[in-house]
C-alpha cells in the first residue's frame, strides 16, 4: 500500500519536473519540430505523391517516384561517384590531417600564425573558395594552369574542368582542401590527450620515434579519428557547392553525386517528387552514419553522467 | 642568483651566444616548412586578392599575369551597380538573414542549454539526443521537404524562411556549447548568491553570465558564420535575385560566355574577411562544440 503510494508520488514528481522543464525547452523543440522534423515527414510524404512541374499535388503515386529514381540511366554512375567522392575525400583528408596535426603539435616560432592561417579555408564560404579554382583552372586565363606550366609540372594549360573525370578529381582535391582544417584541429585536440609521461616512458624503453607514434600515439588518437572521419563523411556526402560550381557546367551526370543529382532534379527538371524520393534515400544513409557515430563515439556519455 | 642561472645557458650554446644551437636551428627549419604550408592554404585567397584588383580585360587575358598591371580599386565601387545582380540587396539579405538566424537560434538555445545543465529530468537524455542528431543533419538533405513546407505556408522566397532554416539547423551547436559552459559552473556558486539575497534573475545576470560568456560568444559567432556562408538552402528557397544572399548572388557573375571574375573576387573578399576575423576569436572552443565533447 505504502509502496504503491510512493510510486504514485514518484511518478507525480517526475511528471512535475518534466512539466517544469517544458517552458525552457519549448522554443528549441518548436524550432526543431517545425523546421527539421516536419520537413523530414513532408519529404517522405512527397516522395509518395505525384507532383506537377509547378508543384500541384496530383494525388497518390505509390512507389512510382522510387521506380523512376531507380530506373534513371545515370544512377549506377552517380552511386559509384558518391562512394568514390565520400570515401576518397575523407581518407585523404584524414591522412593529411594526421601529418599536419603532428606538425602543429611541435613548438616552433610562428606556430600560432600558422594555426590562424589554416582556419581560413574552414571559415571562408565554400562557394567562394571553389569559385577561385574554377577561375584558376581555366585553360586560357587560369592562373593555376599558368603556374603549373611555369614550374614545369605540365607542358601546356589543361582544361581540368572541361571533362567529367578530371573535373571530378579536381573537385575532390578542393573538397580535401576545405576539409583538412577541421580534421586537423580535431586530431590536434586528440594529441593533447596523449599524456607526456607515456611518451617519456616509451622513449626510456628505447622505442624509436616511428615506433612510438604507431604503437603509442596512434592508438590513443582513435577516438579523435573516429569523430573526424564520421563528421567528415556526413559533410562531404552532403556537399553541394564544390561540385555545383566546378563541374556543374559539364553536360550529363558523369561528375554527379546523389546530392548534386538531387539538386539537378529539383532545379533543372522541376521534379520535386522524384527529388524527394532521392532525398529520402540520402536521408537514410545519413541516419545510418549518425547511428554509427552514436555507437562508436558515444557522445551521450557525458550528458548521462 | 642571476649569474647562477645564466651560466648553464652559455654552456649550452657552446660559449658563443651568437651561434644558434642545433635545436634552435631545427626549430627555425620547422618555421620554414610552416611558411610553405601557410602559403598552400592561402593560395586561393591570394589569387582572389590579386583578381579583385584586375580590370575586366586583364583578368580574361590569355596568357594571364599573376598580379594586376594597374590596381583597380574601383572594382569595389563598381560591383554595387552591375546588371548581373543587385549586390546591395544581396549584402542586405546576407546581413538580415545572419542576424535574424543568430538571434532566433540564441533565444531558443539559451534557456534549453541552461536548464539541461542545471536539472536532471526524464526528458533530458532524449532531448540532448535530438539536439545531437539535428546537429548532424543539414538543410541540404531536407531541401525538398523545406521547399514544400514553405510553399504551403506561403513564406517561400522570404528572408523569414531562411532565418528559420538557419536558426533551426544551428540551434544544436549553440545548445551543446552553452550547455557545456553552464555545466562547468558549480551549483553552489549560484546557491550562495541566492542565500545572499540575489533573485534568480539577478544571479543569472551577475554570477552566471560572466562565467558562461565565452560559451555564449562562441555560439553567437559560430551561428552567425554558418548563416553567413549558407548556400544550398538559399539556392532552392530564394529564387528572387533581390532576396538572395551573397553566396548565391556570386554565381550570377559567372556566365556561360562572359564572366566578371574581378567582381566575383571583390565580393568574395568582403564576404570572407569578416568571418575569418570572427572565426579566429572562437577557434579554441570550436572543436569541443563541433564534436559534442567526443574529443577533449
Amino acid at each position: 500500500m505504502a509502496t504503491a503510494r510512493n510510486k504514485a508520488l514518484k511518478r507525480q514528481a517526475r511528471r512535475q519536473t518534466t512539466l517544469q522543464a517544458l517552458p525552457w525547452l519549448l522554443p528549441a523543440l518548436v524550432l526543431i519540430g517545425g523546421v527539421v522534423l516536419f520537413p523530414v515527414g513532408y519529404m517522405i510524404y512527397t516522395s509518395f505523391r505525384d507532383l506537377s512541374r509547378f508543384g500541384k499535388d496530383r494525388g497518390w503515386a505509390g512507389m512510382e517516384n522510387y521506380v523512376r529514381l531507380f530506373g534513371l540511366d545515370p544512377l549506377p554512375t552517380v552511386l559509384t561517384n558518391t562512394l568514390v567522392w565520400t570515401f576518397g575525400v575523407v581518407a585523404v583528408t584524414i591522412a593529411l590531417s594526421l601529418v599536419l596535426a603532428q606538425f602543429l603539435n611541435k613548438k616552433f616560432p610562428g606556430r600560432k600564425v600558422l594555426r590562424m592561417v589554416i582556419i581560413v579555408p574552414w571559415a571562408a564560404s565554400v562557394v567562394m573558395t571553389s569559385t577561385v579554382f574554377v577561375y584558376g583552372l581555366d585553360p586560357f586565363y587560369g592562373i593555376i594552369n599558368k603556374f603549373l606550366v611555369d614550374v614545369g609540372i605540365i607542358d601546356e594549360p589543361y582544361g581540368f574542368l572541361k571533362n567529367a573525370t578530371a573535373g571530378f578529381l579536381s573537385a575532390m582535391a578542393v573538397a580535401v582542401f576545405v576539409s583538412v582544417p577541421f580534421s586537423t584541429f580535431v586530431v590536434l585536440a586528440g594529441l593533447q590527450t596523449v599524456p607526456h609521461d607515456v611518451l617519456e616512458a616509451a622513449q626510456i624503453d628505447g622505442a624509436g620515434r616511428f615506433q612510438t607514434y604507431w604503437q603509442v600515439v596512434f592508438p590513443m588518437l582513435r577516438p579523435a579519428l573516429a569523430v573526424a572521419a564520421i563528421i567528415n563523411i556526413i559533410n562531404v556526402f552532403n556537399s553541394l557547392p564544390i561540385l555545383k560550381t566546378m563541374t556543374g557546367a559539364i553536360p550529363g551526370y558523369d561528375a554527379d553525386t546523389t546530392t548534386t543529382l538531387m539538386f539537378k532534379i529539383i532545379q533543372n527538371d522541376r521534379q520535386i517528387d522524384t527529388a524527394s524520393a532521392l532525398s529520402v534515400v540520402n536521408f537514410l544513409v545519413i541516419i545510418l552514419v549518425i547511428g554509427l557515430y552514436l555507437k562508436i563515439v558515444k557522445p551521450m556519455r557525458e550528458v548521462a553522467s | 642568483m642571476s649569474t647562477v642561472l645564466d651560466r648553464p645557458t652559455s654552456v649550452r650554446t657552446g660559449g658563443d651566444p651568437a651561434r644558434p644551437t642545433k635545436r634552435e636551428r631545427k626549430r627555425w627549419g620547422l618555421t620554414v616548412v610552416g611558411g610553405i604550408v601557410a602559403l598552400v592554404f592561402l593560395t586561393p585567397y591570394l589569387i582572389m586578392l590579386s583578381g579583385a584588383f584586375k580590370s575586366r580585360q586583364e583578368i580574361l587575358k590569355v596568357p594571364p599575369e599573376y598580379l594586376p598591371g594597374t590596381w583597380h580599386f574601383d572594382n569595389f565601387v563598381n560591383m554595387w551597380g552591375t546588371p548581373e545582380t543587385p549586390l546591395p540587396h544581396n549584402l542586405l539579405s546576407t546581413v538580415v538573414i545572419s542576424l535574424g538566424g543568430t538571434a532566433l537560434a540564441l533565444l531558443a538555445a539559451l534557456p534549453a542549454a541552461y536548464y539541461t545543465a542545471r536539472h536532471n529530468f526524464r526528458l533530458k537524455l532524449p532531448f540532448m539526443l535530438l539536439v545531437l542528431v539535428t546537429q548532424m543533419l543539414q538543410p541540404t538533405v531536407l531541401a525538398s521537404g523545406l521547399f514544400r513546407e514553405f510553399v504551403s505556408l506561403e513564406i517561400n522566397d522570404t528572408w523569414l524562411a531562411m532565418i528559420l532554416v538557419n536558426a533551426a539547423f544551428n540551434l544544436s551547436f549553440a545548445v551543446w556549447i552553452m550547455h557545456s559552459f553552464f555545466a562547468t559552473v558549480p551549483k553552489e556558486i549560484e546557491e550562495a548568491a541566492w542565500l545572499d539575497g540575489c533573485s534568480r534573475g539577478q544571479s543569472l545576470r551577475r554570477i552566471m553570465l560572466p562565467l558562461v560568456w565565452p560559451g555564449i560568444v562562441t555560439a553567437i559567432i559560430f551561428t552567425f558564420i554558418a548563416c553567413w556562408n549558407e548556400f544550398a538552402a538559399s539556392l532552392i528557397l530564394l529564387p528572387t535575385d533581390t532576396n538572395q544572399p551573397l553566396t548565391v548572388a556570386l554565381t550570377r557573375f559567372i556566365g556561360q560566355y562572359e564572366s566578371a571574375w574581378q567582381y566575383v573576387f571583390a565580393v568574395s573578399i568582403i564576404g570572407i574577411l569578416p568571418v575569418v576575423a570572427l572565426f579566429a576569436m572562437i577557434e579554441k572552443h570550436l572543436v569541443s562544440g563541433l564534436t559534442a565533447g567526443g574529443v577533449k
